[in-house]
């Protein structure tokens, strides 16, 4: 009996919405974790296939200069994180538009409003995937992935005598760094996509993706076609790759990667009036979908 | 303190109104049935009681305002909007590890021992349990938090006949205490006839009736008129008159039963013959009559 009403005291205790109800987001949405996982699965894969090939591609890259070398043999491991990042972008981008949709569409939003559940902690417990689940869970992945090829890149190559080339022209700790550092970029830099697509979520009756997409994609036709302009479609194209444009300084080698810290130009990202234009905007679409929220029932 | 306290309480959806200046009393203790025709406008009142609809007008739910306190008033309400509005992906195990998670009045070890005595397995999907299951666990799950005011919009809409008197038989048994007070929708009003203390019928936005069932039970009566005294029972004005196996069959309100019994067979009439009766007298009299002839 005497442990009996314990369990109720500490269960009154530690009641912690928000914490199961971000767990509750990974309980309905695996794609979150699976999809990045599957993605790096067959990069390993695709890897120890065509492990037979590399030492002939290593001896190649050696013939070049310095700064080729070392970019050719951090190739793969950029293509790795890229890959996976858009991979994030999708996944993030169709959780949000289904976040608010499918519970009126299931009509289980009766039962998670019978809850002691504010709108603000529903809503935000579901903008955090995109915005800090989703990137924490594929810089675990990016990171592991790019150190399992690492691995498999030196076992293959320890016969040709080229293993230490790999460890020479790739440094995988400042990669992370350098990656830790890009996915805060491009979250910070994407928010008001997520915040538009959360909003949808929550405002659209059927067809969200139509509904998130066609407005600007309708705005930048009319304005073309009226005005023979395209700052809609400029502006839009911006949002979604402009970020590294200000966060990096790509000027150095006119390619991707990053060899130097000093190419990771934080003060000019966050002086850009972009970025903090971007933020205010994603807040307003937050706070909107939490006001629609309040008032939504079941479809 | 009352549990529900409407005043005055509208709501309009465009020029269509679906709740029309209602006054409403509940007190602690009652569980009151809120009956009407489909589009009356009961879950308008439901769901301006639980938070879930903007209104015009006063109302009171355990003190609060239930559209601006919505959160904190629904610590000690819980409500069954309708079957089947538990998620159907979720796990019977993380449902409870979620409710447990967010309710400070959730008793978990006695939603455990409720779905013990179900075939519910704790692993199973939502999805994968049939209508009545599901039904049976958005029981436990209610039952097992310890609320003031319990809303239950068509809870046994779609079961069959043994979960419907399942629900009720453990409702009254295992949850209601007399202090805790429940509202209940539904169509199946002969289910609920003897699990009500109160009733109320609404109709156009309007509440049409309203009475207590000791009320119900002393005032109206339903008269199998002898045919000798067909003239003289309808002299005493029935609020509806049907025919049944060739006879007359009326309803009579504050009429004394010596009196009535002197010209038939009486007895008191089911919430669904009340219902009928109201229903005609008040959307145009004699159709009610008519449809019954043709019986």
């Amino acid at each position: 009996m005497n442990t009996e009403s314990d369990n109720r005291l500490t269960q009154q205790a530690t009641t912690q919405p928000f914490f199961w109800s971000v767990r509750r987001e990974l309980w309905e949405n695996k794609s979150i974790y699976i999809a990045p996982l599957i993605v790096a699965g067959v990069i390993i894969l695709g890897a120890l296939i065509s492990a037979g090939h590399l030492p002939e591609r290593r001896r190649n890259a050696m013939l070049l200069d310095e700064v080729r070398r070392r970019a050719a043999i951090e190739l793969p491991y950029n293509i790795v994180a890229m890959v996976i990042i858009i991979t994030a972008f999708i996944v993030g981008l169709f959780y949000c538009l289904d976040a608010l949709y499918g519970e009126r569409r299931e009509r289980s939003i009766l039962f998670w409003k019978s809850l002691p559940v504010s709108d603000v902690t529903t809503v935000l417990s579901k903008a955090i995937i995109p915005l800090a689940i989703l990137p924490a869970i594929i810089f675990v992945i990016i990171a592991v992935t790019q150190f399992l090829l690492l691995l498999i890149s030196s076992v293959v190559l320890v016969p040709s005598g080229l293993a230490g080339t790999t460890w020479e022209n790739f440094n995988l700790f400042r990669e992370s760094v350098v990656l830790f550092y890009g996915l805060i970029v491009i979250v910070l830099w994407h928010a008001p996509i997520y915040g538009w697509a959360l909003l949808i979520s929550g405002f659209a009756r059927r067809a969200t993706f139509l509904w998130a997409v066609m407005p600007p994609l309708g705005l930048a036709v009319f304005e073309k076609i009226t005005f023979n302009s395209s700052y809609v479609w400029s502006l839009m194209k911006h949002r979604l790759l402009g970020a590294g444009d200000t966060a990096f300084d790509f000027q150095m080698h006119r390619s991707i990667s990053v060899d130097l810290m000093s190419q990771l130009t934080p003060g000019r990202f966050l002086t850009t009036p972009g970025l903090w234009i971007g933020l205010i905007v994603a807040a307003a679409f937050i706070l909107a979908a939490i006001r629609l929220r309040r008032y939504r029932g079941p479809i | 303190m009352a549990t529900i306290e409407a005043h005055r309480l509208g709501k309009t959806y465009g020029t269509t109104v679906a709740l029309d200046n209602v006054d409403l009393r509940v007190e602690e203790g009652r569980i009151l049935g809120i009956i009407g025709p489909n589009g009356a406008g009961k879950t308008t009142m439901l769901n301006a009681i639980l938070g879930l609809n903007a209104y015009q007008g006063e109302l009171k739910v355990l003190g609060r305002d239930p559209w601006a306190e919505r959160d904190q008033l629904m610590r000690d309400v819980s409500f069954i909007a309708d079957v089947a509005v538990l998620p159907r992906w979720i796990r019977v195990s993380q449902l409870l590890d979620y409710v447990a998670g967010v309710h400070p009045k959730f008793d978990r070890a006695k939603a455990e021992s409720f779905l013990a005595k179900t075939t519910i397995k704790h692993t199973s999907k939502v999805r994968e349990l049939s209508k009545g299951m599901v039904a049976q666990l958005h029981l436990a799950i209610v039952m097992a938090i310890n609320a003031k005011l319990l809303v239950l919009d068509e809870p046994t809409l779609g079961l069959d006949i043994l979960y419907r008197k399942q629900f009720y038989d453990s409702l009254l048994n295992d949850y209601f205490d007399g202090k805790r007070t429940i509202l209940v929708t539904t169509h199946q009003v002969e289910e609920v006839q003897d699990v009500l203390t109160d009733l109320i019928f609404i109709n156009h936005g309007r509440i049409v009736l309203e009475c207590s069932m000791e009320e119900f039970e002393s005032r109206y009566v339903e008269l199998m008129v002898h045919p000798d005294h067909l003239l003289g029972a309808r002299s005493l004005q029935p609020m509806n008159e049907r025919q049944l196996f060739g006879r007359s069959v009326m309803l009579f309100d504050r009429i004394d039963r010596g009196q009535l019994s002197a010209m038939g067979e009486v007895r008191t009439p089911t919430i669904a013959d009340l219902f009928v009766a109201v229903m005609t007298n008040s959307t145009g009299s004699g159709q009610g009559a008519m449809i019954s002839d043709q019986k």
